[in-house]
């Protein structure tokens, strides 16, 4: 089911790859969201190693943080799970590394906050990084008036940096956040934490518009979406679709680690239907 | 050196410390009370409300008042205490809410937010939100609730609705956490009170220069008293604003020593503490890079206090610096040092300080004695300690006969 063929990845990233190969298919990209260690090392390398064959066209990976402060109640709580089992930065990018030796297409970004990154030491993350097949980075509390922390560097490594715009930056701001922006845009459809609800199709519909007009890279939409019917929606208009709270959500439902993988992969494929006959 | 009085820089850093380690989704509103607080700092209308409020309604300016019992008793240095305790709610605490919600009102927010740790910074935001009609929230720790009743039931009163936090231990970084998320989400109508001098840039330099106060006040004070500038200040350190406004008017005065006083718990050794200079490493937290208690996978660790209000992994950017610098010394007190000052405090000068306060008396027992009486020394004390007495009478209540306050 993977949307991207072997390709020959010498020049071009993964994630540009994956973004034109979709364009071709008229489709968007379905972009999972789990935390890396959630709910223990063994169930996550197995809910990770399943998601392109479910459908799943870009991963995010999250890199479990004691304090995150942009999310909500269902990611926090994937955080501590994952921490409470000894997840560690190292043992993500070895989830990362193992995944790619069966996987040689399918992006990875990872996603989190700055501080477990800081203390790894940013050269040796992003060296560690690249060496283990990540091809793109979400800081949430890395605004661009800190690009020389992170983004720069990570530029170095071939890294991209992806940005997030949401609905508070308003067109005087959104030149800066689109400066040292690459790989893909990510539209926070709210202003708030993971987990709430998803505004109204119309405005998200005007929101990305806009953005287009000033930016030639893809546009994602996350924050909200849960349902293959919301997924569908969304990716009439948008590059690519990114669910997260309800996927971790079917973990913490989840009586074992065999439902959990039962359960994320199921909802995964509904929604990888969904966004496949979404603009027909 | 630097120059310290000129810090921050216009990315909100001191030194390496400091920043706006924040979403995206708040930058916008971070600058435009960057433009905003600029604007105050130099309006004189702004100056004359927050004169008049601090005046009429604080009751400023705070005595500094020789202890001359405290003194005695340890034989050495002549010890003042500056006042702060007297202030209305009791603390240092409303000089920074009064500040930040005359800007509130000014940016035309209408509603108020807040953490608090001890309850003190949750009552004085609660009571300026009072008097201005806004309405507050207060988000706070749920192990906090339980040891600080008395201040949930003040806030209460004063119209606040109280917000237990249940994340993480329940303490004030999980309280900080919570009102960011309620921030973000609120961005439009909501304005944030930060009670210390930690968070994103403008936070750090705008409470200092709120609570700077306490310093300005003292130099005239003591140049009153004694004709001359003190020769050392002392100050407990929770996230470190008390101790910001009594030293940051004297940090180009190099012959004043400063002397900040962090949380030690039961023992900087011991891992139970909130020593975040003394035992802590550097780190980004709460939007700005300062030093932390973390583990080596940059995991934050839970303070250990047995004060409310000191028990934060963390410590103001701007005292990261001071520390690297080797402007201030930063030592710290056990819980049972704080405990023992606390009572030599009650029982010499007839004032009963809050238990964050008792943090910087420790100190002052054991550096007094060994200067001599010429020495001045400033104590900050910051806090009357009422709300403490639940905490205290389950420590110290036996030697009392007393089981419950
Ligand atoms: C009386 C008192 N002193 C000190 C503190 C610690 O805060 P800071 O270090 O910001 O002064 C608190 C905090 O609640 C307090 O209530």
């Amino acid at each position: 089911m993977s949307a991207i063929q072997e390709n020959d990845m010498t020049n071009t990233s993964r994630l540009e790859h994956c973004f034109t190969a979709l364009k071709q298919q008229n489709r968007p990209a379905l972009v999972s969201y789990l935390t890396a260690g959630d709910p223990d090392a063994k169930t996550s390398r197995r809910l990770l190693h399943e998601l392109p064959e479910a459908g799943v066209d870009i991963i995010e990976l999250g890199m479990p943080f004691s304090d995150p402060m942009a999310d909500g109640p269902a990611i926090q709580k994937a955080a501590l799970r994952a921490l409470e089992n000894g997840q560690t930065q190292a043992k993500t990018l070895e989830m990362v590394r193992q995944f790619r030796e069966q996987n040689s297409t399918t992006p990875i970004v990872l996603m989190g906050y700055y501080n477990p990154i800081y203390c790894y030491g940013v050269e040796r993350f992003l060296t560690d990084a690249a060496k283990a097949g990540v091809d793109g980075l979400i800081v949430v509390d890395l605004p661009p008036e800190h690009d020389e922390e992170l983004c720069q560097p990570a530029a170095q490594h071939g890294i991209d940096f992806i940005r997030l715009a949401t609905p508070t930056t308003d067109a005087k701001r959104l030149p800066k956040v689109l400066a040292n922006a690459s790989g893909f845009i990510y539209y926070v459809s709210v202003a708030g934490v993971t987990g709430g609800s998803a505004p109204t199709p119309e405005r998200l519909e005007n929101a990305v518009n806009q953005l287009r007009e000033h930016t030639p890279l893809p546009i994602a939409v996350g924050f909200g979406i849960r349902t293959a019917e919301q997924a569908a929606t969304i990716g009439r208009f948008s590059d690519a679709v990114v669910v997260g709270s309800a996927l971790v959500d079917c973990i913490e439902h989840a009586s074992s680690g065999d439902d959990a993988v039962t359960r994320v992969h199921g909802l995964v494929k509904e929604l990888a239907e969904s966004v496949r006959g979404c603009r027909y | 050196m630097n120059k310290p009085l000129s810090l921050p820089d216009a990315n909100g850093l001191f030194g390496s410390f400091g920043g706006r380690f924040v979403a995206e989704t708040l930058m916008p509103l971070i600058l435009e009370l960057q433009d905003e607080y600029a604007t105050a700092k130099n309006d004189p209308e702004f100056q004359r409300q927050l004169a008049y409020f601090q005046g009429d309604y604080v009751g400023r300016p705070s005595p500094l008042y020789f202890a001359e019992r405290l003194s005695e008793h340890f034989g050495g240095a002549s010890i003042y205490l500056k006042r702060e305790e007297l202030n209305h709610t009791g603390a240092h605490k409303i000089n920074n809410c009064i500040g930040q919600v005359l800007l509130a009102k000014q940016m035309g927010k209408k509603r108020i937010i807040a953490e608090t740790g001890a309850g003190m910074h949750g009552v004085a935001t609660a009571t300026v939100a009072a008097r201005f009609g806004l309405p507050c929230v207060i988000y706070m720790g749920a192990t906090d609730i339980e040891r600080q009743q008395p201040n949930v039931f003040r806030m209460k009163l004063l119209g606040a609705e109280v917000i237990p936090v249940t994340s993480g231990t329940g303490t004030l970084k999980d309280a900080m956490n919570e009102a960011l998320r309620d921030w973000v989400t609120n961005v439009d109508d909501t304005f944030y009170i930060i009670g210390t001098v930690a968070g994103p840039h403008p936070y750090p330099a705008m409470v200092r220069d709120f609570q700077a106060v306490i310093g300005h006040e003292t130099r005239a004070q003591m140049s009153e008293k004694q004709g001359r500038l003190p020769d050392s200040l002392v100050a407990c350190i929770g996230g470190g604003s008390n101790a910001m406004g009594l030293f940051h008017p004297f940090l180009n005065d190099a012959d004043v020593k400063m002397i900040g006083v962090e949380a030690g718990g039961k023992g900087v050794n011991s891992g139970l503490h909130a020593a975040s200079l003394n035992g802590g490493t550097p780190g980004v937290l709460h939007g700005n890079r300062t030093y932390l208690l973390q583990n080596e996978d940059g995991q934050i660790i839970d303070a250990h206090s047995i004060s409310a209000g000191l028990d934060y992994p963390g410590i103001g950017p701007e005292h990261a610096w001071l520390h690297e610098q080797g402007r201030v010394e930063y030592v710290s007190a056990t819980d049972d040092e704080a405990l023992e000052a606390f009572q030599i405090c009650c029982r010499q000068e007839g004032i009963i300080p809050a238990l964050e306060t008792a943090h910087a008396l420790a100190e002052v027992a054991k550096r007094a004695p060994t200067l001599p009486c010429e020495h001045l020394m400033v104590v900050n004390l910051s806090g009357r300690g009422d709300k403490d007495m639940m905490s205290v009478a389950h420590h110290l209540g036996d030697k009392f006969g007393v089981k419950n306050v």
